[in-house]
């Protein structure tokens, strides 16, 4: 281990850099002064109070959690349909399927996003938050299906096969035994997405014809001095509530193969 | 096993057909028509917006590309197209040279970390340390751009800190130095992207070939630059598309960060789809940066095959 | 071993075929699982008996050709309907449940009250010794105690054949050979049928009434152990049971039921036709099982024939030694077993000596 103390060093040194900006934004948040500055000038809730008052912010929330709430509902469940297909059986024409499905992940997201928007455009069809969840369920499936495969890929076939030798059907074994050892690849599924879907801003800006949701209320108010500390405030706690679903995410993913009795390789992706 | 083959292939595109489908729709017939779109054009050389008027009729047309070739005033290229594509070429450049260097610099800084947790971290704790690393990928990506711009900005967290302590009399306004700033942001925001891969390219490498490396008689270090490297070189191709393509089709930070003031394609595409109603246009800007990305990626590939072939 | 001729017949094999695309898994198999047996299919991986045994639990659907069970033909009938229970080689525990809630699985659509059904958990965990185990988490147990879970969860259903998929391939040696003896103690308290799939032929040899020897996707011979031991039908299968030394040999006569060999080294005798298996055109060979070869100590007088040797390799065992011999001049060399008693020493790499054996133990390959 002695020989690693320099990377180790080196690596921690990182970490403190990729966090930076996630710690610095608390501080500001609860910073009593309206300019973004060192040092400190005392506590305050001020801010949050602010942006809890904030009628259009509260409009934005709600969009954002029916957005999130249906784009990862719908990401997981046809990730479970892919998945499933791709792991349980062999198709000709699975790896052009399931890597068309991975396309969004390499694809520049300004060129989904204007595809999809030239597509809605010609189909005349309005700009709503149903074309926002269109787009995030196209951002999020690559994801789920990344989950959702390693889930189905613990499992062992043949425990499909002794409850089916044990007399229930196709579907009381998918109720009785698949479902319930893949359910924390799906809660973290839906979590990763639901994270993805809330934080999501260009299909959320270009797709949703007004409709104020989160990330787009965000990048308005950054371009403003005067709304910046509401706007920390609300950040603090979208970084919070992010890293406590993530946590509970990695919870599920754990728990997942610790029952498969597998052993932990590492993280989602 | 448990299907004859057409059974099983019946049972697998079933299940599979609800999000192929989906696919298919929101995601290869809008790319399919953004390449059309790019083909054609209006009688007059108006310009294409969505959807169509009563009476529009397209037309196939070069014109859309041909427009972007117009560096010179011609016959053919008014002096608002020159400035057009004189300005989308430098776009275009700039968002290369920003990946490029975004790239550079997150793979470079990433490679030791990939390399500390796979080979000087317990096993065990493999997954906590690359939960770490990942959290920050998924909190808000708006967020993290914009706190760099009140790090960097006037009046922004540097500046005020500095002023405050007496260093300084006038803002520096780091973010004046556009690009710079731009390629700060971006190399954070995009830092975990390059560790993932090349960690687990690590992963695969059996730890018994470096062994076998000093046994043979190399330092630790030729063992590295001998063995390790190259048996991780896959990940490293990796990480560079994962971080490159998107990276060349970033928006939020040259609009945050670079005020606007140094667009990069993005911005170029998004303001001729979006701003300007010039849906051909920007239909043949898009095909036209994801032709030039895929080719330097396939490029990219293909120097660095011999390495991908070693990958097991 | 029990006889087992005049029993029903559980499971019948006819012409079965089974295709993976180009690949001919199984090649026509034809024969009979007797009722309350122990049967055993034993081959080489990739021989097509563990996909055989699947066909009986209506996990692979057959190309062509019919499996009946219990004198009902299984085509059409999907495998929770069947009246088998399977032991999977990974034991295939639920890992989300409890050992009682694993062995109760089966009994979900049991009309029985929830007391009875508690009542036949408890009393199939103690067939297999694993009495108070019901609440432990099913992960958290060994090996053997899995394989014992999954035993009591198929046997539970009172399935009438069950089926055992290399189900001691996991186990170490020891722990391995003493589950031999208990699933064969199970078996004669159940008295259904079992049918083991195993590619370890002492397993196959030690368990079973009877043995399918199969090879390539057919079954090469069907047969009690010990004539499967003593008369194998052919070189191959010989070959893959025990060990068996060839001898090239010369056929003299064959007629009236005796037939004259020149054998290599050991000279002309004379063999029984039930010596003989079913010509299939190949060079004569003579086979002899390493045991039926004896050294002969000084002293000894011998009550066979027997022939003069030079000793070329000596191998230790323990018990046992294992002499390879070059027979009466020749180049042809036998090996030969002997148990290691008191006044018998380790004899020496180049020793001359007498190897006495009994025509009657010969087989003739031809």
């Amino acid at each position: 281990m002695k020989k690693g103390l320099g990377l180790r060093s080196y690596t921690i040194f990182y970490l403190i850099v990729l966090y930076a900006p996630i710690i610095i934004l608390p501080m500001f948040a609860f910073n009593n002064a309206t300019t973004v500055a060192f040092p400190l000038q005392g506590f305050t809730t001020q801010w949050f109070s602010e942006m809890l008052a904030n009628t259009n912010l509260r409009k934005a929330l709600v969009n954002s959690l029916i957005v999130s709430l249906s784009s990862a509902t719908l990401a997981t469940v046809l990730g479970i349909l892919a998945a499933r297909s791709a792991v349980r059986y062999s198709w000709p024409g699975k790896g052009l399927v399931m890597g068309s499905i991975m396309v969004p992940l390499v694809l520049p997201e300004m060129i989904v996003a204007m595809s999809l928007l030239v597509l809605l455009l010609a189909m005349g069809i309005k700009l709503s938050l149903f074309t926002i969840i269109l787009g995030h369920v196209l951002m999020c499936m690559p994801f789920a299906v990344a989950i959702l495969t390693s889930a189905f890929q613990t499992l062992d076939k043949s425990l499909e096969e002794a409850a089916l030798d044990l007399g229930e059907n196709a579907w009381s074994t998918f109720r009785l035994i698949v479902l319930p050892l893949v359910m924390p690849g799906i809660m973290a599924s839906f979590l990763i997405t639901f994270t993805i879907s809330i934080d999501e801003f260009i299909i959320a800006n270009f797709l949703g014809g007004g409709e104020p949701v989160l990330s787009v209320f965000i990048f308005t108010a950054f371009r403003f001095p005067a709304t910046v500390p509401p706007v920390l405030a609300l950040g603090t706690m979208l970084v919070a509530f992010s890293i406590i679903l993530l946590t509970i995410a990695e919870y599920f993913r754990r728990r997942g193969v610790a029952k498969a009795g597998g052993k932990d390789s590492g993280g989602f992706l | 096993m448990a299907n004859t083959p057409t059974a099983e292939t019946r049972a697998g595109w079933s299940l599979v057909s609800v999000p192929a489908v989906y696919v298919l729709l929101m995601l290869a017939a809008p790319l399919l028509l953004v390449f059309g779109l790019s083909f054609v054009g209006l009688q007059g050389g108006a310009k294409v917006a969505l959807p169509l008027q009563e009476g529009q009729d397209l037309q196939f047309t070069l014109s859309n590309y041909a427009k972007l070739f117009c560096l010179s005033a011609s016959e053919s290229c008014s002096s608002t197209d020159v400035r057009m594509a004189q300005a989308t070429t430098t776009a275009m450049l700039r968002s290369l040279f920003v990946a490029a260097l975004v790239t550079l610099t997150t793979v470079v800084l990433a490679y030791p970390v990939a390399y500390y947790v796979s080979f000087h971290v317990a096993p065990s704790k493999k997954a906590l340390w690359l939960f770490l690393i990942t959290i920050p990928f998924w909190t808000s990506y708006v967020i993290r751009v914009a706190l760099w711009r009140t790090i960097l900005g006037y009046d922004g967290a540097v500046d005020a800190t500095l002023g405050a302590v007496g260093i300084i009399d006038q803002p520096l306004n780091l973010l004046q130095y556009g690009t710079a700033s731009i390629i700060i942001t971006l190399s954070h925001a995009y830092a975990p992207f390059a560790v993932l891969p090349i960690f687990v390219s690590l992963e695969k490498v059996d730890h018994s070939l470096l062994e076998a490396g000093q046994d043979l008689g190399e330092s630790r270090w030729t063992t590295f630059l001998r063995v390790t490297l190259p048996l991780s070189m896959a990940g490293v191709v990796a990480a560079v598309l994962i971080v490159f393509i998107p990276t060349v089709g970033d928006y939020v930070t040259p609009e945050l960060i670079g005020g606007g003031k140094v667009p990069m394609i993005a911005n170029f595409i998004e303001t001729q789809m979006w701003k300007l109603r010039n849906q051909s246009m920007g239909a043949a800007l898009a095909v036209s940066s994801m032709l030039i990305v895929g080719i330097l990626a396939l490029i990219f590939v293909l120097a660095n095959r011999r390495f991908l072939g070693v990958r097991k | 071993m029990t006889t087992s001729d005049e029993k029903p017949v559980m499971i019948e094999f006819r012409d079965v075929h089974k295709y993976y695309g180009d690949y001919h898994a199984l090649r026509g198999i034809n024969g009979t699982i007797k009722a309350g047996e122990f049967f055993s299919l034993l081959g080489p991986s990739g021989c097509g008996k563990t996909t055989l045994l699947r066909t009986i639990a209506g996990f692979e659907d057959l190309s062509s050709g019919v499996v009946m069970i219990d004198g009902k033909s299984m085509q059409d009938v999907p495998a929770n309907v069947r009246p088998t229970n399977m032991v999977f080689q990974s034991y295939a525990i639920f890992p989300h449940m409890s050992v009682a809630e694993n062995v109760g699985f089966g009994l979900r659509r049991d009309p029985r009250s929830k007391a009875e059904k508690a009542a036949a958990v408890e009393e199939a965990l103690e067939m297999v010794g694993l009495k108070g185990y019901g609440n432990r988490a099913a992960h958290a147990l060994s090996g053997g105690q899995r394989q014992r879970v999954a035993l009591a969860r198929a046997l539970i259903l009172k399935p009438k054949v069950l089926l055992l998929d290399e189900p001691l391939s996991a186990l170490d040696k020891k722990m391995r050979e003493h589950m031999q003896v208990e699933l064969i103690r199970l078996q004669r308290q159940v008295g259904i049928t079992f049918v083991l799939v195993t590619h370890d032929q002492e397993e196959a040899l030690v368990m079973s009434d009877r043995i399918a020897v199969m090879f390539e996707g057919e079954i090469a011979q069907l047969a009690d152990p010990e004539t499967l031991y003593r008369r194998p039908n052919s070189k191959k299968v010989a070959d893959f049971i025990g060990t068996m030394n060839f001898v090239p040999a010369e056929i003299l006569s064959d007629e009236s039921g005796k037939i004259e060999v020149e054998a290599k080294g050991l000279g002309r005798v004379t063999l029984d036709a039930s010596q003989a298996p079913p010509a299939r055109g190949e060079a004569p060979v003579i086979g002899l099982r390493p045991e039926t070869l004896t050294l002969l100590y000084p002293g000894q007088v011998p009550n066979d024939q027997v022939v003069d040797g030079v000793i070329d390799e000596v191998i230790y065992f323990g018990d046992m030694t294992y002499y390879d011999v070059y027979l009466g001049g020749t180049d042809v060399e036998v090996r030969l077993s002997m148990r290691n008693v008191p006044g018998r020493p380790i004899m020496d790499v180049g020793s001359k000596v007498q190897v006495a054996w009994s025509p009657e133990a010969l087989v003739l390959f031809r």
